[in-house]
């Protein structure tokens, strides 16, 4: 059920800067609420997302129970090589999503 | 002197019922009254969260369900052709209903007589994913509901809700959103309520929500008991708000604060 948009440019020249845009569908319960019948309801965030660009570590963010529901993350690297990015959330009740995003660099 | 009142009250009775309608060059979409972080979230495919819920409809579209296995594309095919504009000719008439009948009706009349599946929860997951798949359809074209003979009844029925004073503040749909639009209501602008991106993400809710969510938002906000989902008064009420935002641009999952 869990659904990520990523955006990358598809080519970028070496040595460009380039701007990730990701959007993941997520919750983000933050543990604080209560339900109608006073019961708490138990956190459900993500707590981690990570950016490897050809299994190098580019960009890395930890999440708390501020942020807002289907968290949007936007970042830039510098463009070295062709590859893939690959992107990666995990967090409370077992959650983990896994996406990757080619790129040619010319 | 008697004449004179008469004739005084008659204009201020005429002025009081014409002051209400917004021109239509006057219109504007809630877009308009939107902070430019909140107008670039929705213009950006990336950063709308609405197009999460597009990206899931899509998937549902194609999936087969209900007992006789069919899929929606099965019969409609390719929903970016088959599905372009039909968000804004709803609410259209039901021959088999004899009422209009909104988006998400209409996608659960055919689960329940094409696909024999069971209908979808009003504000489920999947009903909103699939309403936003087929609204994305009709981005950029001009909402356009049909009114004919057989459904000018609903539409002077869905007019009466929108201008009669009701609930514990008394207050009518109108007098806010026909004649103090553009002015606050504690922190946030009043806009002119017509419905041009539903689905739409509200980031109140920090989800998707239907336009009878909204109505319903609205209707406790003025301590009224709202209406139930699906109650032929809320259809007759979007079908009047639909019709009143005739010709404007649909730009369905929309972004709204």
């Amino acid at each position: 059920m869990a659904s990520a948009l990523i955006n990358v440019p598809a080519r970028a020249k070496r040595g460009e800067i380039i701007e990730v845009k990701t959007l993941i569908s997520h919750p983000m319960e933050t543990g604080y609420r209560r339900s109608q019948l006073g019961a708490l309801i138990p956190r459900d965030i993500i707590r981690l997302f990570v950016c490897t660009y050809n299994g190098t570590e580019v960009f890395r963010a930890e999440l708390h129970p501020a942020i807002a529901a289907n968290p949007f993350i936007v970042f830039s690297t510098v463009a070295t090589e062709s590859g893939t990015l690959a992107f990666r959330w995990t967090g409370d009740k077992g959650f983990s999503v896994a996406e990757s995003v080619a790129i040619t660099v010319a | 002197m008697r004449r004179l009142c008469a004739a005084a009250g008659a204009i201020a009775l005429a002025t009081s019922a014409f002051a209400g309608e917004i021109p239509r060059s006057d219109r504007r979409s809630g877009y308009d009254f939107m902070s430019r972080e909140t107008r670039a979230m929705q213009d950006d495919d990336s950063a709308n969260p609405g197009l999460l819920w597009v990206l899931e409809g899509d998937g549902l579209w194609n999936r087969r369900t209900g007992t006789a296995s069919r899929a929606c594309v099965d019969c409609h095919g390719d929903a970016r052709v088959s599905m372009k504009g039909v968000a804004a000719r709803h609410p259209s008439f039901s021959a088999a209903q004899g009422r209009p009948v909104n988006l998400e009706q209409r996608i659960n009349g055919c689960r329940i007589n094409q696909q024999k599946a069971p209908p979808l929860a009003w504000e489920s997951r999947d009903l909103l994913a699939l309403t936003a798949y087929v609204a994305r359809q009709s981005r950029g074209l001009p909402i356009e509901v049909g009114i004919d003979q057989r459904t000018q009844a609903f539409l002077d029925a869905g007019r009466a809700t929108f201008e009669r004073r009701q609930g514990q503040l008394n207050l009518a749909c109108s007098q806010c959103h026909d004649d103090h639009w553009g002015r606050r209501l504690a922190g946030n602008v009043v806009p002119q309520a017509h419905p041009t991106g539903y689905p739409l993400y509200r980031l109140e809710w920090q989800t998707l929500g239907s336009l009878q969510r909204r109505l319903r938002n609205c209707l406790v906000g003025m301590r009224v008991e709202p209406y139930d989902y699906g109650a032929p008064e809320l259809v007759d009420l979007e079908l009047f708000l639909m019709w009143r935002a005739r010709g404007m641009t649909f730009e369905a999952p929309a972004v709204r604060p």
